[in-house]
């Protein structure tokens, strides 16, 4: 990791706890991330994602330790930042185009009223809710909801992209085209993005790189994975190429027990230097065939067609 | 469905109504000769003794009174006779001027004190020790102090009608949804412009009910106060006619002191639909 578009050094975040003491959410968390990468956090409820995300945000302060992006320390929250919120946050009274302008006049207050809806009725375009402007959010399906939420945070063509479970309330089938659609808003634009999930699969579609954080409190950030798979990894055919129950299955392994065990496992795990793990690589892989392979170059799919 | 349903309740109210007519007619109508006297002595004792009328108006007596109300509602004849229009004129005004300072009071008062856990904790102990006062209690204290009765009357509705408003905006300022205090904070939305953009369309609908809870007591309250000030309102118009034994221009005031009241929730719940937003 040369390149740190973000940096997390060394956050703590703490509650006082019952009878006068404190309970460490999760203390001396280090976590990086270089620009136009699309990163995912999994860990179990209660590890402290949200509040990573939060902190990252600005919505929510760390107890001690700072968090660098692009090169400054932030403070509070920016419009730099954008966050897509589970629960869409969208304002009823607004429509869907007063939803997205909110945006846009909170970023460039000196635009005019043409000259912001043009720049807003780009994104709507862009989630796809063309011809749904004047609509309420009452009369929005969720993942219509979820798409004005893409839209809002996109439009104020923000540094990085942060988002808290965003499809967790969608159903199957909407999930699958929303990400779909955040996987082709984020290539193409080369959107820096920090998410958070609980779907083990979401992770391995979307991310470049997945976080992997151990059980709360004392929660601590135990592997970096490297996504093996190839750039131009397809949603329906992911599961076919050679590596994916690779990947899949260490993540799961990891949340079933290590997550639990971690601190007893490893006790001289460095939070500041947290293993990268590339799947594919000997002695971490059972993906047999595959052994010899060192790195993937993206646009290749090997596998796929077998 | 729902307008054949309209159209029944509608039926039912108006049979409600004549069978309401029509019992209060008929208990009230005169049964015949009851006793026999010389002309001269009954003109002098009126129907009640004579025919065996209620003492009570009938409804239509009430009617035709009413219909010279309406037929001349400005008219003044000077401080005991006046329009019943110029009545209710000056209670609406009293009402008019006591709610609307007290929303000018109220709202931006509510407003800091949603806002501020600070003022809100602070401030609790007075709003509790004041909310449960009768608003008739102040009157003595606001004649002493301002000693204009008429200025009295408008304070008691101010101090009345300024607690539910109060209540309510606090309430609805600090019970605003934290997510869309969030996307104005991620959006660093400053605290004025969130204030108007978030905070004050999310907390309306709860603002208007308060007011229209207030403007609701206001009215109810203005005849108590009037009653009790003298002088000009519809409040004064009852006490008046009381004492004048014209249980008519009672029965009369008691159905416009209703409208009217209904008139006023009307808007104010015309107002709430206004800045209700489905969710």
């Amino acid at each position: 990791m040369t390149e740190k578009f973000i940096s997390i050094e060394g956050i703590a975040k703490r509650y006082p706890g019952a009878g006068g003491g404190t309970t460490a959410v999760f203390e001396n968390l280090w976590l990086s991330m270089p620009r136009g990468e699309f990163c995912c956090v999994i860990g179990h409820s209660g590890c402290g994602k949200t509040t990573v995300l939060n902190i990252l945000a600005g919505l929510d302060a760390p107890s001690e330790g700072a968090v660098i992006v692009d090169g400054q320390a932030i403070s509070g929250t920016s419009l730099d930042r954008a966050v897509i919120f589970q629960s869409h946050a969208l304002l009823p009274w607004r429509t869907v185009l007063g939803n997205v302008a909110y945006a846009v006049t909170s970023k460039w207050r000196s635009w005019d009223r043409a000259k912001v809806k043009a720049h807003a009725q780009t994104f709507i375009d862009l989630v796809g809710l063309t011809g749904s402007e004047h609509k309420r959010p009452s009369e929005l399906s969720g993942g219509m909801k979820q798409r004005v939420g893409i839209a809002r945070a996109l439009s104020i063509t923000p540094k990085i992209m942060l988002m808290d479970e965003p499809f967790s309330a969608l159903d199957a089938l909407t999930r699958g085209t929303l990400q779909d659609e955040v996987r082709r808003i984020c290539l193409e634009t080369g959107q820096t993005a920090f998410m958070i999930t609980h779907d083990v699969d979401e992770a391995i579609y979307l991310a470049d790189k997945i976080f992997l954080m151990t059980n709360g409190p004392g929660a601590v950030l135990a592997e970096v994975v490297e996504n093996p798979l190839p750039k131009d990894r397809g949603r329906t055919d992911l599961h076919r190429h050679p590596l994916y129950y690779a990947l899949r299955n260490h993540i799961v392994d990891f949340l079933v027990s290590r997550s639990k065990n971690f601190a007893a496992e490893k006790p001289d795990h460095d939070p500041r230097n947290v293993p990268v793990v590339h799947i594919g690589k000997p002695g971490l892989t059972i993906a047999a065939s595959d052994e010899e392979r060192p790195t993937w170059t993206s646009g290749t799919s090997p596998g796929l067609t077998a | 469905m729902t307008s054949s349903l309209r159209l029944r309740a509608g039926l039912v109210s108006i049979v409600l109504l004549a069978g309401f007519l029509g019992i209060w007619h008929l208990a009230t109508r005169s049964t015949g000769t009851v006793a026999t006297m010389s002309p001269e002595y009954a003109k002098l004792m009126g129907l009640t003794a004579t025919q065996g009328k209620s003492a009570m108006p009938g409804p239509l007596d009430v009617g035709a009174k009413l219909w010279e109300h309406l037929r001349r509602p400005f008219y003044d004849n000077g401080a005991n006779d006046k329009g019943l229009g110029i009545q209710l004129g000056y209670s609406i005004a009293r009402v008019g001027t006591g709610y609307l300072l007290a929303v000018l009071v109220a709202i931006p008062l509510g407003f800091l004190i949603g806002m501020s856990p600070l003022l809100s904790k602070a401030l609790d102990p007075f709003i509790q020790v004041l909310k449960p006062i009768s608003p008739l209690a102040w009157m003595p204290l606001a004649l002493y102090t301002i000693k204009d009765s008429s200025i009295s009357a408008i304070f008691v509705i101010f101090i009345c009608s300024i607690w539910p408003m109060l209540l309510n905006t606090v309430f609805g300022v600090a019970s605003v949804r934290k997510e869309w205090i969030n996307v104005a904070r991620t959006l660093e939305v400053g605290t004025l412009r969130r204030a108007f953009t978030v905070i004050l369309p999310a907390a309306a609908p709860t603002i208007l009910t308060g007011m229209r809870i207030s403007i609701g007591i206001a009215w109810l309250v203005i005849v108590a106060a009037e009653m009790l000030v003298g002088g000009t309102g519809i409040g004064y118009f009852v006490w008046n006619e009381w004492n004048n034994l014209s249980i008519t221009n009672v029965i009369i005031a008691i159905l416009l002191i209703g409208i009217v009241g209904m008139l006023l929730d009307q808007i104010l719940a015309r107002f709430t639909r206004m800045v209700t937003f489905p969710e």
